[in-house]
């Protein structure tokens, strides 16, 4: 089967820095692949980058069939984009709108569904995976990081996208929450046969949910494989990227 | 050279963002029909720019109307010109008066607060997560905005002709004007024609408003200062045009001399 994405030596630059420089990324059909690097590394816009969201400067990204070029119009990729759902790194809920109207968004606008009895069926069965049931009327101000982030993962669920694309959805959650978000994603792709790209600095949570592990350095990818491999790795980066996060965990830090 | 290099700058400045107001506008105008955006949000729009602008726009158009009686009342008595002095305070509101002040009041009221809640939705990536539901945000959240400016300015305009006309005829009142003469002398010189210039003002000044605060948003920087900076020039950008866009108007309508 095709792949739901596929980047081919894709480029971009800001202010003429380049900022990824001849990735290439596949995402296999139901699978969890999970894109970790240091900070600064470009995972947020390669993240972009897979959403469509950013054209490339170089290079081309086939989107559930849809081929993205430097050339691509915004319009052009609507119908695409419903079939997405992105979690970004600061949440990005809509301040305007409740909890619950924020989780209905995705139903009403990219499925389309407008009686108010289902969507409020579907919102509150979202809020109950996320263990929110209790601040459908609140608005995204009144929660804390983490709540706010487990309300955006519930939006980015509740409409079954083909494609879940989470930048950093665990970090900043306490360890009992971290590991209750992971087995949400690895369930709901099960389910329902998601794939997902997850990016992430939590180790623990890439061994525990990846199918496949990539890491990332200066823009490329600079090491591929399966968590049985990460472990037995002796790659430079490999090592130095997880020996800089046992010893984050050992000062104290909030990261696993 | 110095100062050659700033105004070429300058004038660079000013054609991009006139150009990308162009574009915001004409993509809400288009999006009204083709476009997805949400209709309980037109209504808080709606509410946003006319009910949480009454207040002030009363307040100004009162105080306006009655600094008008002051100055025509010594000079229309002395000249023996009592019976025109409603008709002045009126023609002064509705063609100018009223439009204009209600612009300005709504432009630092609302330009500015629908700026700064479009530019942090931009620094928050909101704009971003809107695209991924594979929504406009040029329509979405411009659609609703047009509309109301669009509605509401002549809709609170209106309202500021009511009070600021009261307001004068107060004044001139309690100086021994006969109230009836006042009536008079509004209807002899107060023409539909130029209620629907006054309301047409309003009109083009409500998208003007809407299209700086949401062109500012849209193109604000990273971080607060960004935030800051689009809120403020949103509110100089609407300001200005609706200066700029008065006396054309205003010289197009009510210009030349008619008989
Ligand atoms: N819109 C932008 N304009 C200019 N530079 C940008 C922009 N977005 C990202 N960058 C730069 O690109 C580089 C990569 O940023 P990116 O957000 O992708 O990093 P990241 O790997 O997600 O980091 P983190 O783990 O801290 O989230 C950074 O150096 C950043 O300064
Ligand atoms: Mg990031």
């Amino acid at each position: 089967m095709d792949p739901v994405m596929r980047m081919q030596g894709v480029s971009v630059s800001f202010d003429g820095r380049e900022v990824i420089g001849g990735m290439d990324m596949t995402l296999p059909v139901g699978e969890i692949t999970c894109l970790m690097g240091p900070s600064g590394c470009g995972k947020t816009t390669a993240l972009k980058l897979a959403s469509g969201l950013l054209k490339p400067d170089k290079g081309r990204i086939e989107l559930l069939g849809k081929v993205i070029g430097p050339e691509t119009q915004e319009d052009e990729l609507v119908e695409v984009r419903k079939e997405l759902g992105v979690v970004f790194q600061g949440g990005a809920l809509f301040d305007s709108l409740s909890v619950g109207q924020n989780i209905a968004f995705p139903l009403k606008y990219c499925r389309g569904i407008e009686d108010p009895e289902s969507i409020s069926k579907m919102v509150l069965d979202m809020l109950e995976h996320v263990e929110l049931e209790d601040v459908r009327d609140k608005y995204p101000a009144m929660l804390s990081g983490g709540m706010r982030k487990r309300v955006a993962i519930a939006r980015s669920l509740v409409h079954s996208p083909s494609l879940l694309l989470l930048d950093e959805p665990t970090t900043g959650l306490d360890p009992v929450t971290a590991r209750h978000i992971d087995q949400l994603v690895v369930d709901l792709c099960g389910e329902f046969g998601f794939t997902a790209l997850v990016v992430t600095h939590d180790i623990v949570s890439a061994l525990g949910i990846g199918d496949t592990l990539l890491l990332m350095h200066e823009g490329r990818i600079a090491w591929r494989g399966v968590p049985v491999e990460w472990e037995r790795s002796d790659h430079p980066m490999v090592k130095s990227f997880a020996q800089g996060m046992v010893s984050v965990g050992r000062t104290g830090g909030e990261k696993m | 050279m110095n100062l050659l290099s700033w105004i070429g700058r300058q004038a660079i400045e000013l054609f991009s963002t006139l150009g990308f107001f162009f574009i915001v506008g004409l993509k809400a105008f288009t999006g009204i029909f083709s476009g997805t955006w949400s209709k309980e949000d037109l209504f808080e729009q709606l509410e946003r720019v006319g009910v949480g602008s009454v207040l002030v726009v009363s307040i100004t158009s009162a105080f306006t109307g009655m600094v008008l009686a002051v100055q025509t009342l010594d000079q229309f008595v002395r000249f023996g010109a009592t019976g025109y002095i409603g008709g002045v305070i009126a023609l002064s509101m509705v063609r100018e008066m009223s439009p204009v002040l209600t612009g300005l009041v709504v432009s630092g009221r609302i330009g500015a607060a629908m700026a700064a809640e479009i530019g942090s939705m931009k620094v928050t990536e909101q704009i971003d997560a809107l695209r991924t539901f594979g929504l406009e945000p040029h329509v979405f959240v411009g659609v609703p905005r047009l509309l109301a400016g669009l509605v509401m300015l002549p809709v609170l305009t209106l309202f500021s002709f009511v009070i600021g006309i009261t307001g004068g005829f107060l004044y001139v009142a309690a100086h021994g004007v006969n109230a009836h003469l006042f009536r008079r002398s509004v209807e002899a010189l107060l023409a539909p024609s130029d209620i629907y210039g006054g309301l047409l003002k309003a009109a083009v000044f409500g998208v003007l408003i809407v299209v700086s605060a949401c062109g500012q948003g849209f193109m604000a920087g990273q971080g607060a200062r960004g935030v800051g900076t689009a809120t403020t020039k949103a509110v100089v950008w609407g300001n200005m045009l609706i200066l700029v866009f008065n006396y054309v108007l205003s010289s197009l309508l009510f210009g030349g001399i008619k008989g």
